[in-house]
């Protein structure tokens, strides 16, 4: 019955929607709030990288690029061209699925190792790109973000930024749980396994993953923009190789294959820090700790390590 | 008219003439299998068959149509299927998902609709759910359909394999090797299911070491040795073939203990 119930493709989401409105309905403070929220934005990037590295096997050391060119859409479109901001989400959310199209193709054909330096490299280009050209993007320093308007009304308090990400990540989540209940969904999890009998069953394995990375990138591409529009201030970071490992370590701390898995990652990676800045000097050496134990004890990740568990007691 | 024409075929890896200048053909209902001691070449040329390698050497036609370039995704949606001799199983999936994926070349694939998840592709999964558990029915696997792929028996994923290429509803089965490793009464099944799918008019093309088996299913039979054709024809024929028996059922006698079982 329970089980029956937990393979509907709505109980995930709803799952996700309620805890959301819960913590949403009982958090104190405008700094909680802000945290909060920086977790949906967060796992909004790590539920797209969950469809390509979790469920399709490809690994992407650059995701934080497309983070970077949708957060860099809604600094840079409104402020030199004078697009509106919500226009320019849209326009960050093209080029990034542009982009994914056409280096994707290319880039897929690479295995493993190989796929994790392309990517890289692709990261590092956008990074750059962001630094160097000071007369578009204000170069190290960043820059300012203008605050959005919706219906007339600006909006800035965390509080409906917090709102605004929970509602774009269960649509996302939606998205995602549809996708992988269809035809190219089996395809995409089918190819991760083995990627020649996936080829003798049909499957255009080129064609899945460049749907899959294009799909991954949008969704980080979106989460910049959020992120971007939240904070009123970008800087070139948030295209960095650092970044791009963080939401790779969302998704396998979290659970590979479990897109409440990667919302998981997305807590910890998001909350921990600020929990363990208590310590000072110890917060990285506590965070590498904990998530070395975390791989060690739980290898396929917290949520489906423990799904199993809970199965097992069950039955 | 012949369903698949192989015209010599060869491929070389570095050097190796692994497949030499093999021709055969198969016409719809057939069972043909090829047989040969180990390293003779047989999967090789499942391999060049199937596009997973390209010859470098004379053509493979399907329907007529020269096929030898093709890639293994497009020979599958022209009606050819195979299975792995060393399972190549999709190990996270359910054992009901595995067979699903079979049908992917009858599935839609508009990826807006599965984002959406319109309800015609809802439609389309009840669909393909339940053409999957006929096949699984077929190779007695619907007790195990929900079950992680990974968590099976050998002789079930010998026959998850079958069910998977048979979702495709191929005109012609590659099938390398579906007995090996699997016990006597397992063996006997897959020979009953083997001979009820050419029944239906797939052609089959069977790679076995069971000699048994091959003797007692086969229409035809040809038998590879270092990647040449030995000998071709009839069961019976083959079997009292002096090179044949040289080269391949004498090799228990010349070497006693040998290399395979």
């Amino acid at each position: 019955m329970m089980a029956r119930f937990r393979q509907n493709r709505w109980f995930e989401p709803a799952l996700i929607a309620l805890i959301i409105i819960i913590i949403g309905l009982v958090l104190p403070s405008t700094y909680y709030f802000r945290i909060a929220t920086l977790v949906l934005i967060a796992g909004l990037s790590a539920t797209g990288l969950n469809l390509l590295l979790g469920y399709a096997g490809q690994i992407s050391l650059g995701h934080a690029g497309f983070v970077g060119i949708g957060a860099y859409a809604v600094a840079v479109l409104p402020a030199k061209f004078a697009v509106p901001s919500l226009l320019a989400i849209f326009c960050g959310t093209l080029v990034s699925g542009v982009v994914a199209l056409i280096i994707g193709r290319p880039i897929l054909r690479l295995k493993d190792h190989f796929l994790a330096v392309a990517t890289l490299a692709f990261g590092i280009l956008i990074a750059m790109v962001l630094n160097n050209e000071q007369w578009l993007t204000g170069g190290p320093d960043g820059m300012a973000v203008s605050r959005i308007e919706l219906f007339g009304i600006r909006i800035r308090s965390a509080q409906s930024w917090y709102w605004i990400s929970g509602t774009v990540l269960v649509l996302a989540v939606v998205l995602a749980r549809n996708l992988l209940d269809s035809s190219t969904g089996r395809a995409l999890r089918a190819l991760h396994d083995s990627e020649v009998a996936a080829r003798s069953a049909g499957i255009d394995v080129a064609r899945i993953k460049s749907i899959v990375f294009v799909i991954s990138a949008v969704f980080a591409s979106l989460s910049g923009s959020l992120y971007a529009l939240f904070n009123g201030h970008v800087t070139p970071d948030i295209a960095s190789f650092l970044n791009s490992i963080e939401i790779v370590t969302m998704v396998v701390l979290g659970g590979m294959g479990s897109l409440s898995g990667g919302l998981v990652g997305a807590v910890i990676l998001v909350v921990l820090p600020q929990a363990l800045s208590f310590f000072h000097e110890y917060e990285h050496l506590l965070l590498g700790v904990l998530m070395i134990l975390i791989l060690v004890f739980m290898r396929a990740g917290i949520v489906p390590t423990l799904a199993a568990r809970w199965a097992r007691g069950r039955l | 008219m012949n369903l698949l024409s192989v015209e010599h075929l060869g491929i070389s890896f570095g050097g190796v003439r692994a497949v030499d200048d093999v021709s055969f053909s198969i016409s719809p209902g057939e069972i043909f299998s090829i047989i040969g001691p180990n390293g003779a070449g047989k999967t090789t040329l499942f391999n060049l068959i199937s596009g997973v390698y390209r010859s470098d050497m004379g053509r493979v036609t399907l329907r007529g149509d020269d096929v030898s370039r093709l890639p293994p995704e497009a020979l599958a949606s022209r009606g050819l299927a195979r299975t792995f001799q060393n399972l190549q199983i999709f190990a996270r999936m359910s054992v009901e998902e595995n067979v699903m994926v079979g049908l992917h070349r009858h599935e839609t694939r508009n990826v807006l609709a599965h984002l959406l998840g319109l309800p015609s592709v809802m439609a389309e999964n009840r669909r393909t759910r339940d053409e999957a558990r006929r096949y699984l029915d077929m190779l007695h696997l619907r007790q195990v359909a929900d079950e992680v792929a990974g968590s099976l028996s050998y002789g079930e994923l010998k026959r998850l394999e079958i069910a998977r290429a048979m979702a495709s509803r191929p005109d012609i089965l590659l099938l390398d090797e579906p007995a090996a490793g699997c016990n006597p009464t397992e063996t006997a099944e897959i020979d009953e299911i083997i001979v009820s799918i050419a029944r239906t008019g797939v052609a089959i093309l069977l790679v076995e070491h069971d000699m048994k088996l091959v003797m007692g299913v086969s229409d035809r039979v040809l038998v590879l040795n270092q990647g040449r054709v030995l000998a071709e024809g009839a069961p019976d024929e083959v079997a009292r073939n002096p090179s044949v028996i040289d080269a391949y059922l004498g090799h228990d006698k010349g070497a006693a203990g040998g290399d395979h079982v």
